[in-house]
């Protein structure tokens, strides 16, 4: 290119919105409804929702980076191919990290860190996203998308801890406020993916009851 | 759009292959020895569990080397090997092994109150993956001192709940013989009679994983049969 134009403030308004926009009015979860599966899997306590959050924060900002890359030079017959081996190796890594390094965490998370490279919110943003913008409106269009999937997640694990188990990050709280002895009792049912759902339906629910523009018209 | 050559799209998937397989084996070989460490971590964590003492990640080695004088294994006819690790013995795969040739680790502690304590490794199939825990009986060889269950994949709230203290407290000083013969640990629907020594509650909601739990129990440990009746006072 020829004439370039000037260059772009790092943190330009256009740049922000990338970041802003996926935690609420085009949240990947809610209003996209992409990556329920795992949002119904992991939600249980909060430390796995929190590690998770994490896990696919790094994945998929590192992979909508390494697509934006080789975007010029990536054959488009092969780009899916690409896209997958990009996300299964950074997967892979973050597995085998979290076994290094958070063993506690990598059993309770189990089979849900391989199951990020099914998560349809990585394969969208790349394909979508990253295969045709620069690599820092990529990085930042990767944290957005999956911090908007992240807070999800941590909102849906804190109710599911906090009514189910009584706990929040493991510490007793019901007991310490000693509502047990009034004859409270943890609803179990909190803990079953199904409340996850209507945990999640919850969320939708007045989120789009705050922000009519998200109903659908017909 | 730009056209690339079939010769362009070999080359470049050939190169991308080759260096992921470079990152990734880079990868594990070097977070190996610490995954390898906290594997062997969380063995001794259950193993210490199962006589109750509660080891955390930091501790795990040292308290492990305090209270567990001894490990051996033994063949299915009740012999010591004396070439065997206990300690690496993967009991899966010894189950995959025809019974001749199969080991059976025993791990032997030592306790605060000055008594020993014999602790052997279960494992077995639950209802979504399999479940495994340890066993440690006191040196009468019958009576059961403490059980740790764990599980990969059990149902939360219902079958998950084998590795829970109201769950495993139950099997405190439950007998494993009576008059001289094996009849294991019953895990009861509708629950155990009060004071049966052979019989524990089982989980409602959860049949399927203490049905396969009591299958484990007797599976596991009637291979020792031989074991704990020659060695008993």
């Amino acid at each position: 290119m020829s004439n370039e134009k000037e260059r772009e403030p790092l943190f330009s308004a256009k740049n922000l919105k990338l970041l802003r926009e996926p935690l609420g009015e085009n949240n990947p979860i809610t209003v996209q409804v992409l990556g329920i599966c795992s949002a119904l899997a992991v939600t249980v306590k909060l430390k796995p929702s929190v590690v998770m959050a994490i896990s696919v924060v790094v994945v998929l900002a590192v992979s909508n980076v390494i697509v934006s890359i080789f975007r010029k030079s990536v054959p488009p017959r092969i780009r899916i191919i690409f896209q997958l081996v990009v996300i299964a190796m950074m997967v892979i890594l973050v597995d085998q990290v979290l076994k290094a390094f958070a063993f506690e965490v990598s059993k309770q998370l189990s089979v849900f860190v391989g199951l990020i490279i099914t998560n349809c919110i990585i394969m969208g943003r790349l394909e979508a996203f990253a295969l045709a913008n620069k690599p820092w409106e990529s990085f930042l269009d990767g944290i957005g998308n999956a911090a908007g999937y992240g807070l999800i997640l941590i909102i849906v694990g804190f109710f599911r801890e906090f009514l189910g188990s009584g706990t929040i990050f493991g510490w007793p709280v019901m007991e310490k406020i000693g509502i047990y002895n009034i004859g409270y009792e943890n609803n179990g049912f909190m803990i079953l993916p199904p409340m996850a759902l209507i945990t999640v339906g919850i969320i939708i629910w007045i989120q789009r009851s705050r922000n009519r523009d998200l109903v659908d018209k017909s | 759009m730009k056209q690339f050559s079939n010769r362009y799209i070999f080359i470049f998937a050939t190169a991308m292959v080759a260096i992921v397989a470079l990152i990734l084996s880079t990868a594990a070989l070097l977070l190996q020895p610490l995954q390898e460490k906290n594997a062997e971590v969380e063995k001794k964590r259950n193993i210490l569990a199962s006589v109750g003492v509660e080891a955390t990640e930091d501790n795990a080695e040292t308290l492990y080397d305090q209270y567990i004088t001894g490990s051996f294994a033994l063949d299915n006819e009740s012999s010591r090997l004396d070439d065997v690790d206990a300690f690496t013995v993967d009991l899966r795969k010894e189950q995959r092994k025809p019974l001749e040739e199969q080991v059976f680790p025993v791990f032997v502690a030592s306790l605060d109150d000055g008594t020993t304590s014999y602790i052997m490794p279960l494992e077995g199939k639950g209802l979504w993956g399999p479940i495994y825990g340890y066993i440690s009986l006191n040196e009468d060889l019958r009576t059961i001192n403490g059980v740790t269950f764990d599980h990969k994949s059990e149902t939360p709230g219902l079958g998950a709940e084998i590795n829970e203290s109201w769950f495993e407290g139950q099997f405190i000083d439950k007998l494993l013989f009576e008059d001289g013969e094996f009849v294991s640990i019953t895990v009861q629907k509708g629950g155990a009679d009060e004071g049966d020594p052979h019989a524990v509650d089982a989980i409602s909601g959860g049949t399927i994983t203490s049905k396969a739990l009591e299958a484990m129990l007797y599976d596991c440990l009637v291979n020792y049969v031989e074991f704990l009746k020659t060695n008993s006072e």
